[in-house]
């Protein structure tokens, strides 16, 4: 059984306890998106400023648990300042290391059908830096909704400002 | 009843009640577990298991056709279920008025679908209260957007009681009253025996959803004056799969089917179908039989323990947690709800410093404890709460004050853990 310390890094609880980046940028002219987990009721708004290909600024608010909370600070601290693409590249890595657990065990309810999933060693954890320490939350399977809120925010925040990768 | 262990109504002893479940007596993270989310889904004594397995073993065949042995004897045990269930919540026609269905949502899918569809037009008014589960609010949203009727609501005070002081006119030109017999989140128990004088005096007739109570303390469904009244095996120890819908036996006469298919037909031809009798008209289809076995070996159990025992055992546990939480955690732990044990069932849901129910939940399950954390399908009531959501401990007749002091230790470490 994986132990508490492997889901509650201290990089997560510190993000959790002073969250990077709070607040919202005034929309318009920021791009305002909400996110929801229907599972827990955890509620998140990105507001993000697109600026010649490079996201400019971001802001996270809303409320949720130690795991969304502590992944949206980091990722607004991650992809603050960087082009759009490298942006996009991160929340794909991320999202890999979310879904290894998925390859891995058959999916519920899909009679041992798995997920499609990048293979676990395509996915370069160095590159992800702090957000590594939310690795351990694939040994928790119901928090992983937790740990992605955020980021499926960001995404559909990034679809939504019209500006393709 | 061979396992249960007290005579009917006596004092009960949790942990003597709990040897009868079988699923209490096993580890989680190397402790015994301590079961507290019996509001989501309780534990199964022997005595259903058992049921339930000797039906499969023994008895299984399809009911109401085949006229061999094992055809009849599976019929006979289905329909004993359903006379069993009736009584046990003081039907005044158990073998008529008692209708299977897969759990209590569709219970009330089929009241919003059967009635609503017959008897609402554009613009009539279903009144609901704030603190109702979804399953009580999304059939007549779905309704509402199909029909252009208009709903109203009956709001929440901060203690978590219903507010009734605008009843008569809240209800004025309503055609229905929707609300929970019990909070599954505040545990608050509300007045229905007045609500439904209320609902009848406007005309309206009154839909009780009853998934909290049933299991929980003494049901009389005509003492209450309810008109229909839903509930779900699993939340009373016995299986999922099924729910009950009981109604009035006239009312009942008067609603076309629900679903279509076998068993609710007398007569079908290439021009149309005639339907079945109640209850076999709203139970399209193979009905769940071995979980009626069950069910009815569930409502065995609770007979024999005594549902006034059963209630007076969940007021002392409620309110021996609600004195301890507050003993030791004083202005850290927010409880919601009635403040009073005896206005509210076993169902406690709280706050805790600014921790997260989730994470509580988490390190909880390391100590053991199940909770349950979220919205607990109230997403209205947790607005008016003004919180996402919420930590919610619940208690069962197997539950004692041993499992509320785990829960405050593991609660205390949480408390830790985040400070």
């Amino acid at each position: 059984m994986p132990g508490l310390e492997d889901l509650y890094r201290e990089i997560i609880l510190d993000h959790y306890r002073s969250p990077r980046n709070r607040g919202e940028l005034e929309s318009p002219p920021a791009v305002r998106v909400e996110g929801f987990n229907p599972l827990c009721g955890d509620e998140i708004v990105v507001t993000l400023d697109v600026e010649d290909g490079v996201l400019a600024d971001i802001k996270i608010a809303g409320t949720g648990c130690s795991i969304s909370q502590s992944s949206a600070s980091l990722m607004s601290a991650a992809v603050k300042g960087k082009p759009l693409a490298e942006v996009r590249e991160l929340i794909a890595t991320f999202k890999g290391m979310m879904s290894i657990h998925e390859s891995t065990l058959p999916a519920d309810g899909q009679g041992g059908a798995t997920v499609e999933a990048p293979e676990p060693e395509a996915i370069d954890v160095d590159a992800l830096g702090e957000l590594a320490a939310l690795q351990g939350v694939v040994k928790f399977p119901v928090r992983i909704k937790c740990a992605t809120l955020s980021w499926n925010t960001l995404t559909q925040g990034l679809d939504d400002s019209g500006v393709s990768a | 009843m061979a396992d249960v262990t007290t005579a009917a109504d006596a004092p009960i002893d949790g942990a003597t009640l709990a040897k009868d479940f079988p699923l209490l007596s096993r580890e989680v993270h190397g402790r015994r577990i301590t079961y507290l989310d019996s509001a989501a889904s309780s534990q199964r004594p022997t005595a259903v298991l058992d049921a339930m397995r000797v039906y499969d073993e023994t008895t299984h065949a399809n009911v109401h056709r085949g006229v061999y042995a094992i055809a009849e004897e599976a019929t006979r045990q289905f329909e004993a279920a359903r006379t069993n269930v009736g009584r046990f919540i003081g039907a005044p026609v158990p073998a008529r008025e008692v209708v299977f269905t897969k759990n209590a949502t569709e219970a009330l899918n089929l009241i919003a679908h059967s009635w609503g569809r017959t008897h609402l037009a554009p613009g009539d008014v279903v009144v609901l209260t704030e603190m109702e589960h979804h399953a009580n609010i999304v059939p007549w949203h779905m309704l509402a957007a199909e029909r252009g009727i208009e709903l109203r609501w009956l709001p929440v005070d901060d203690d978590g009681r219903l507010v009734l002081d605008d009843l008569e006119q809240v209800l004025d030109g309503a055609k229905l009253l929707g609300v929970t017999c019990m909070s599954n989140v505040l545990g608050t128990l509300n007045p229905i025996a007045e609500l439904a004088t209320a609902a009848h005096d406007a005309g309206a007739i009154i839909v009780a959803d009853a998934c909290q109570s049933v299991p929980h303390l003494p049901t009389d469904v005509a003492a209450l004056g309810v008109d229909l009244l839903a509930f779900s095996a699993h939340k009373m120890l016995g299986p999922t799969g099924i729910g009950v819908l009981w109604g009035r036996e006239e009312l009942l006469e008067s609603l076309p089917p629900f679903l279509g298919g076998g068993e609710m037909i007398l007569d079908v031809r290439k021009d149309g179908f005639t339907p079945n009798d109640i209850p076999w008209r709203f139970e399209a289809g193979t009905p769940p039989i071995t979980q009626a076995v069950g069910l009815g070996a569930a409502v065995d159990y609770l007979r024999a323990v005594g549902m006034d025992a059963v209630r007076a055992h969940e007021i002392a546990l409620t309110g021996y947690a609600m004195e301890a939480l507050v003993e030791r955690f004083g202005d850290d732990i927010r409880i919601f709800g009635p403040p009073e044990p005896e206005a509210r069932g076993g169902v406690l849901s709280f706050a805790f410093r600014d921790v997260h129910p989730h994470d509580i939940s988490q390190i909880l399950d390391e100590y053991g404890v199940c909770v349950r954390a979220g919205h607990h399908c109230a997403k209205p009531l947790m607005r008016r709460l003004g919180v996402n959501a919420t930590a919610r401990a619940s208690f069962a007749l197997y539950n004692d004050e041993h499992d509320v002091d785990t829960l405050v230790d593991a609660l205390d470490a949480a408390g830790r853990f985040f400070s």
